[in-house]
């Protein structure tokens, strides 16, 4: 990373390429996806195949949005629990606004948005100003939007889901866009997965080569310290909750026009998923540490274990056990690399 | 003189943390201001740093009366702090840490080439050795970690340097290299308030030192007008001192 005209100290000298690797927070979840593919791939054919990768991209497209999304949270040194039911929120907003309300889908859109970002905007106020944790502030809001989806749901239509998006106006146009497919080399990829690239790109861009990615790094790391040296940690917590609610607004979305019904209960259980994934990319709990390309890994490895149980004709509560396994794994590889890398920099 | 304050107070509801305190910070010298814990010296810091409000007395800069509403504020009138403890965050690199709050642009992005080279020729200008600018802070020693934060403050322009007892938590040598910075810092021009509760480490680079006991001004005195021996024995409170041996002598 360093540049090559400056002349090396001779104390760095032992620092070589594998060290520098080591204090990348995402190699563990590097090496992670090599042997779970590995895995797979020796084992089932249609895992490795093109149409088998389509397959196993998707859950990993709609996941590692939300991940990125919370990776940058949890990097800046918060959760946001709620983060999954307000994917089902902005698709009943969406999916209800366009057909109970004849609203054209992308205005029906742009209204879901809105609301996402006014609860992204309120989980970040309440956080900043109270001081409380964020875990017990999300908490609050995730089951708040869990009865809020049932209840107006069952309010308006009598039964636990609204469905006919199909038929509502600019349906057609926002469904290419969010959940259509695209063919590469004879093979249907869902675009999900580009909107999942884009959100990983620019992300990392914002984390790695931006001054709110150096604030995100600081309020995680040291609030305080943050502060004192003149970061605007509030306003950068703010836009971080945001940012979550946008994710889960597009994910919501192509969701929702991929499937053109929403269940009430969507997203439920899910905000989890996305911290484990996260976590396994080498983010922090304690926040101030971690990487956006880290989580997406985290969601490959996630689809891949999802899909590739399928394939090998395996139970499907296995996945359970093999989340489990893989973050108590993941989060002992990233202590061990982080040691590590710390020792020899001494 | 820089920076001023006449009989500066402060409560925090019905704890009077400080009253009336006057002290003064020059160019090119170093105000040191002593105290036992709970003297006050943090609340006074904090009041000079924008991090507080004074609720009595007045606070001048160049001069003018002002009150700042945040550390920004102080950071903008040339007025750097330097905190104990939270002066760096440890898991970001050096040079990350030190362009925080004020990060160099080009364009839309964080100028990463230029912020890692400014950082390393800033700390070899300060004659700060650092292996890596891209080490985590966290595996700096504690003097190195006050140097980069004493880098910092003087890359930015500061015109004062507040620096919260920075030699406390270190040993000899290590306290040695954090006080030639601060001689360093006062030959490039910089006006340095140090808050310390160690005679030892004050009285060499000192020009002015304000004592504080409970809240309360013992009075500043310049250089000339006071020697090591009674900055010690007014710093221990002599007479507390003397009552202590007393009652620590054998029967």
């Amino acid at each position: 990373m360093t540049t090559v005209a400056e002349r090396a100290d001779e104390r760095i000298a032992g620092v070589g390429l594998l060290r520098r690797l080591l204090i990348r927070p995402e190699l563990g979840a590097v090496v992670g996806m090599i042997v779970v593919f590995a895995f797979f791939a020796s084992q089932s054919e249609v895992f490795r195949s093109p149409a088998g990768i389509a397959n196993w991209l998707d859950p990993a497209a709609t996941l590692g949005i939300m991940a990125v999304a919370i990776a940058l949270l949890m990097i800046g040194g918060e959760f946001d629990l709620s983060a999954g039911v307000l994917t089902g929120t902005t698709g009943l907003i969406l999916v209800t606004l366009a057909t109970q309300y004849g609203l054209n889908v992308w205005t029906a859109m742009l209204v879901a948005l809105a609301v996402a970002l006014a609860i992204g905007f309120f989980n970040g106020m309440v956080v900043t100003r109270t001081k409380l944790p964020s875990f017990i502030v999300t908490l609050g809001t995730f089951l708040m939007l869990q009865g809020a989806n049932l209840g107006v749901t069952k309010a308006l239509t009598g039964t636990v889901q609204v469905s006919g998006l199909r038929r509502a106006e600019g349906f057609e146009g926002a469904r290419t866009i969010f959940a259509g497919t695209i063919e590469i080399a004879g093979t249907s990829f869902r675009v999900a997965i580009l909107w999942w690239l884009l959100v990983t790109a620019v992300a990392t861009w914002v984390l790695m080569r931006s001054r709110a990615g150096n604030w995100i790094f600081a309020v995680g790391g040291n609030e305080q310290a943050a502060r004192a040296v003149g970061v605007p940690a509030a306003r950068t917590k703010i836009a971080l909750f945001m940012t979550t609610a946008f994710a889960a607004w597009l994910v919501g979305s192509i969701l929702a026009l991929r499937y053109t019904s929403v269940q009430a209960n969507i997203g439920i259980g899910q905000e989890f998923i996305y911290i484990i994934a996260a976590v396994i990319g080498g983010c922090l709990l304690t926040g101030g540490y971690g990487s956006a390309i880290g989580a997406s890994i985290g969601a490959v490895i996630f689809g891949m274990a999802d899909k590739g149980i399928v394939f090998l004709g395996w139970d499907a509560d296995w996945f359970k056990f093999f989340l489990g396994a893989m973050l108590l794994l993941a989060t002992l590889a990233n202590r061990l690399v982080r040691r590590y890398a710390e020792e020899v920099k001494h | 003189m820089i920076l001023e304050t006449r009989d500066i107070g402060k409560t925090f509801g019905s704890v009077l943390a400080l009253r009336g305190v006057s002290m003064g910070v020059e160019e090119g010298k170093v105000t040191c201001v002593l105290g036992d814990n709970g003297a006050g010296k943090s609340t006074l810091i904090k009041i000079l740093a924008g991090v507080h409000q004074h609720d009595a007395g007045a606070f001048l800069v160049d001069g003018a009366e002002v009150r700042f509403g945040s550390p920004r504020d102080a950071l903008d009138r040339g007025i750097a702090t330097v905190y104990q403890d939270l002066a760096m965050i440890p898991l970001m690199s050096v040079w990350r840490n030190f362009f925080l709050g004020s990060e160099p642009r080009k364009g839309l992005a964080f100028d990463v080439a230029t912020a890692r080279k400014v950082a390393r020729e800033e700390l070899r200008a300060m004659g700060i050795d650092i292996r890596d600018v891209d080490q985590p802070v966290g595996t700096l020693s504690g003097g190195e970690r006050q140097s980069v934060a004493i880098a910092r403050a003087v890359h930015f322009g500061a015109r004062v340097l507040i620096l919260d007892e920075p030699t406390s938590a270190l040993g000899v040598k290590q306290a040695g290299v954090v006080l030639r910075y601060i001689a360093r810092a006062r030959d490039r021009g910089l006006g340095v308030v140090f808050i310390t509760h160690n005679p030892h480490h004050a009285y060499p680079v000192g020009d002015r030192f304000l004592l504080l006991n409970r809240g309360t001004s013992l009075g500043e005195y310049g250089k000339a007008d006071i020697s090591r021996e009674e900055l010690t024995a007014l710093m221990a409170g002599g007479a507390e001192l003397e009552e202590l041996e007393h009652e620590l002598r054998r029967e």
